[in-house]
């Protein structure tokens, strides 16, 4: 099996989790820019992890043989604090410039706030005037369904947007089909209790298609499985799909997607 | 799949959480004070699981969401508790 992990938050992961990745099939990781657990106090702290991003972050994932990229942002639980967040849009045109930068993200709203949109508003406006794909955090739980409408409203009302060139992370059952529908691509996230299991993933792909689909981790600090997109193939393996099937959702759809930024090489 | 390879595949597991759901509630009863809203939410899904309609996890994450649609004036906190508030009266 070879698959793609599209959306990790690895400076939150302890080394054994690449090599465990990588003994599974990885080829590569794509890492969003992510809320710390804490909200950083000034624009230097960004600075700081946007160099661990693109510098440090690719050296410890090669160590193991796999090519690190990386998405650059302020997350939502941050973008509150309006004078902090315009702060860190201002440093981010700088870092599009290193190599293993694919775009903006991961970018939405958090608690559905009109500073989040105000912020999210920018930040497709940046990701415009810089050519770059986009990749978006829908609200967790209950803010979900509200803030994927809120999202979507935000995206289309901005012309230069492609919306082959979004994928909006985080869909479940009740979202993946207004997303679909209005033309973006869709991730859907694994997780143990507070997204999708694998085979409720795997139920999502079969009623939708999987045209332009992804399955991501999204490991981070909190109950999170990085070895959860090869579980859930091995589950579709067990549902009697296709290796080639198997294959094309979790290596194929992120390569496609992820192709489009021409930096996005892996051997 | 046939309904007899689906029910092979996750029966055990659908049993598993349909007791653990159970023995939740019969948690909740024995435990003292009043419940909050999510206690509500829950018993507000339940009757979805024997409706005849076919898209009962949708449903159910639907009777748990946030209906409104117009954005609010400033967050109060950074996290999600999994059921609407305002679901309750």
């Amino acid at each position: 099996m070879r698959y793609i992990e599209p959306h990790a938050h690895m400076v939150s992961r302890i080394t054994d989790d690449y090599e465990a990745m990588r003994m599974a099939g990885c080829v590569a990781i794509c890492e969003p820019a992510f809320w710390a657990g804490f909200d950083r106090s000034s624009v230097d702290g960004f600075y700081d992890y946007f160099c661990q991003l693109t510098d440090y972050e690719p050296k410890r994932a090669a160590k193991f043989g796999l090519p690190h990229f990386s998405w650059l942002c302020i997350n939502p639980k941050e973008s509150e604090d309006m004078g902090l967040a315009r702060d860190v849009l201002g440093i981010i045109p700088e870092f599009l410039k290193r190599g293993n930068v694919l775009g903006i993200g991961e970018i939405g709203l958090n608690k559905n706030t009109r500073n989040e949109i105000a912020i999210l508003e920018e930040h497709i406006d940046l990701a415009a005037r810089h050519d770059q794909l986009i990749l978006v955090h829908t609200p967790h739980l209950e803010d979900k369904f509200k803030g994927t409408n809120l999202i979507l409203d935000v995206l289309r009302a901005d012309s230069r947007i492609n919306p082959g060139r979004v994928i909006i992370d985080h869909v479940e059952e009740h979202t993946v089909d207004m997303v679909l529908d209005a033309g973006f691509w869709a991730g859907i996230t694994l997780y143990p209790e507070s997204k999708a299991t694998p085979a409720r993933a795997i139920d999502m792909v079969e009623r939708a298609g999987m045209k332009n689909l992804w399955l991501n981790c999204a490991c981070d600090w909190g109950r999170s499985e990085p070895l959860a997109v090869p579980r859930t193939a091995i589950e579709m393996g067990r549902r009697g799909h296709s290796k080639e099937a198997v294959d094309a959702l979790v290596y194929g759809n992120p390569m496609r997607f992820l192709s489009q930024n021409p930096r996005f090489q892996i051997s | 799949m046939t309904r007899d390879q689906v029910l092979d595949l996750y029966f055990m597991d659908a049993r598993c959480k349909l007791i653990e759901l159970a023995a939740f509630l019969d948690r909740v009863d024995r435990s003292e004070g009043e419940a909050d809203f999510r206690l509500a939410a829950i018993r507000k899904a339940l009757p979805l699981l024997s409706s005849a309609h076919a898209e009962r996890a949708k449903s159910v994450l639907m009777a748990l969401s946030d209906p409104t649609v117009v954005p609010i004036s400033a967050a109060t906190g950074k996290g999600a508790c999994g059921a609407w508030p305002g679901a309750t009266p």
